[in-house]
């Protein structure tokens, strides 16, 4: 019951989104803004991940790869595989979940309880329209964009310490980087980027969109957009898994 | 002008406004008293349609707001400026885009012409240093008139205002209250003020509806109240020693019968 009330309102949110902008202008500059704020802002933390990410993927493969039958660029086919498949794309967006969720869920939050949501009504703004959806089109646009460089900076990383750990040099790591590559993984992780995307800028936006009360709220509201969206991601995560890789 | 008609506003079984109806006129301040949680805020956010009234209708110069769809809605708002109990003024931008907003949201003005507007209207509520300070930089006198400003910058022709002066010392409320009034008279809106303050209730109760758990328990001008037998409004309005002097003070002075100095000499010792 309380699951069906909460998704009718938020389907109701979605559908109160679509109206035409009062001023293309400004919603044009609010998207930028976003992208900025949501995009530029996270590259950093995607990053530093990514690269560790990257790093231990190739560490432990080698540790656990131990039979001398296989060759060792394998593991770069590896890494560069679950890199691909689940760490940039999954992994990243639990971390953007925390990162441009509790940002998303607090700041609306906040406008709603300082009755700046109402100021902006009161002039004639849809504010579903003009608050939500600039942050979830940034999100779509930008978090893909991020998974990618996700994947880029992290096999970076697998190869880098193949390296510096002594298990691969650059040239064996890159062999293996480049044996059987499957161009349908990548669609397959942009599939789940923009699922995510949307997962994990849409349920803070309802969260704080509609938070009742004061500051002690808005804390709680943002806590709970957060952990709704991460499980929704990873929840999302498996049934595209088994939806789209046979 | 605008037209309350038999509104009913609850939230769950708890009933908040009974059955109120009124009629703001225009160039007018029409007050809204009443206790704490008396409802002044409710009747004021189902005026402008932030709640949806359970029954009634709201009507605005012979316009059924009650009964419009959200676009007709959207575009009667253009019409309507607020200002909030807490102010609500965007805490990401500066003073100067608080008051820019609307314009740069709905007027096609150029950029010369919208910074000429803001200044105008800034120096109207007398804010002529603060352009380029935050909401979070500035106090809450301030704020209030930059909520003012925000409201009135693309001329509306209804004014809310939910407690002007809540929270302000005594001369800067008289400020802003005078602000006001003077808004009303010179742009002839129709202006709805929620307050309990008394001096606002004397310096500009053109019209004042008073507000008991929910009922409109009484209406009139800021000289009928004063006369006034209503005992619960007696209550919540001359509440303490000093503002029943001042009211028998000014009853006095309203029937004219403090004509001479000797005369109230000799009524004062007499009471
Ligand atoms: N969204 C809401 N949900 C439930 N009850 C509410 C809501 N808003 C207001 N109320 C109730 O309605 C009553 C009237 O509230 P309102 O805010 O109108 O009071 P007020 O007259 O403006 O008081 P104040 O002078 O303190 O601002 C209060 O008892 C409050 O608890
Ligand atoms: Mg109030």
């Amino acid at each position: 019951m309380y699951f069906f009330r909460h998704f009718g309102s938020f389907i109701l949110m979605i559908r109160g989104m679509f109206s035409r902008p009062e001023n293309y202008r400004m919603y044009w500059k609010e998207l930028m803004h976003q992208c900025v704020e949501l995009g530029i802002g996270s590259l950093g933390i995607v990053s530093i991940i990514s690269v560790f990410i990257g790093a231990v993927s190739t560490v432990q493969t080698a540790y656990q790869l131990v039979s001398p039958l296989v060759p060792i660029s394998t593991i770069a086919q590896i890494v560069r595989d679950t890199v691909i498949l689940e760490f940039a794309p999954t992994l990243s967006c639990i971390v953007l979940a925390g990162v441009v969720g509790s940002k998303i869920a607090s700041e609306l939050g906040n406008m709603r309880v300082s009755e700046q949501i109402d100021a902006l009504e009161i002039m004639g703004i849809n504010t579903r329209a003009y608050l939500i959806m600039p942050k979830i089109v940034a999100c779509l646009i930008m978090i893909p964009l991020l998974v990618v460089i996700a994947m880029t900076v992290g096999i970076w990383g697998g190869r880098f310490a193949g390296q510096a750990a002594g298990i691969m040099s650059y040239e064996v790591f890159d062999r293996g980087l480049f044996k059987d590559f499957i161009a349908y993984n990548v669609t397959f992780a942009l599939t789940k980027a923009y699922t995510f995307a949307f997962i994990i800028s849409a349920i803070p936006a309802y969260y704080g969109y509609h938070v009742r009360g004061g500051a002690l709220e808005i804390g709680q509201s943002s806590t709970r957009a957060v952990v709704t969206s991460c499980v929704t991601v990873l929840l999302a995560d498996y049934i595209l898994a088994a939806l789209l890789l046979d | 002008m605008i037209e309350v008609r038999n509104l009913r506003k609850g939230f769950g079984d708890r009933t908040v406004i009974s059955d109120v109806s009124a009629v703001m006129e225009t160039g007018k301040c029409n007050l809204i008293i009443g206790a704490s949680g008396s409802g002044k805020t409710v009747l004021m956010k189902c005026m402008v349609g932030l709640l949806d009234p359970d029954a009634g209708d709201i009507i605005y110069d012979n316009l059924r707001f009650t009964g419009m769809n959200t676009g007709e809605k959207k575009e009667m708002r253009r019409q309507i400026g607020m200002l909030f109990q807490g102010s609500a003024l965007f805490d990401s931008m500066t003073v100067e885009q608080n008051v820019m907003f609307p314009l740069d949201m709905f007027s096609n003005m150029t950029r010369g012409e919208k910074q000429k507007r803001v200044d105008e209207v800034l120096a109207r509520v007398q804010l002529v240093e603060a352009h380029r300070k935050f909401p979070a930089e500035i106090s809450g006198g301030m704020k209030k008139r930059v909520g003012i400003a925000r409201a009135i910058v693309l001329n509306p022709r209804y004014l809310f205002c939910d407690e002007p002066n809540s929270g302000l010392d005594p001369q800067t409320s008289l400020v802003i209250d005078k602000l006001i009034r003077e808004i009303t008279l010179e742009y002839n809106i129709t202006t709805v003020v929620n307050t309990h303050d008394m001096n606002s209730v004397m310096e500009m109760g053109d019209r004042i509806f008073y507000m008991y758990q929910g009922y409109k328990e009484w209406e009139g001008s800021n000289q009928e109240i004063i006369f006034s037998k209503n005992e619960k409004l007696n209550a919540f309005i001359f509440a303490s020693d000093f503002l029943r002097d001042a009211k028998d003070m000014r009853m006095l002075e309203l029937k004219g019968r403090i004509s001479d100095q000797r005369d109230m000499d000799s009524m004062l010792r007499e009471s």
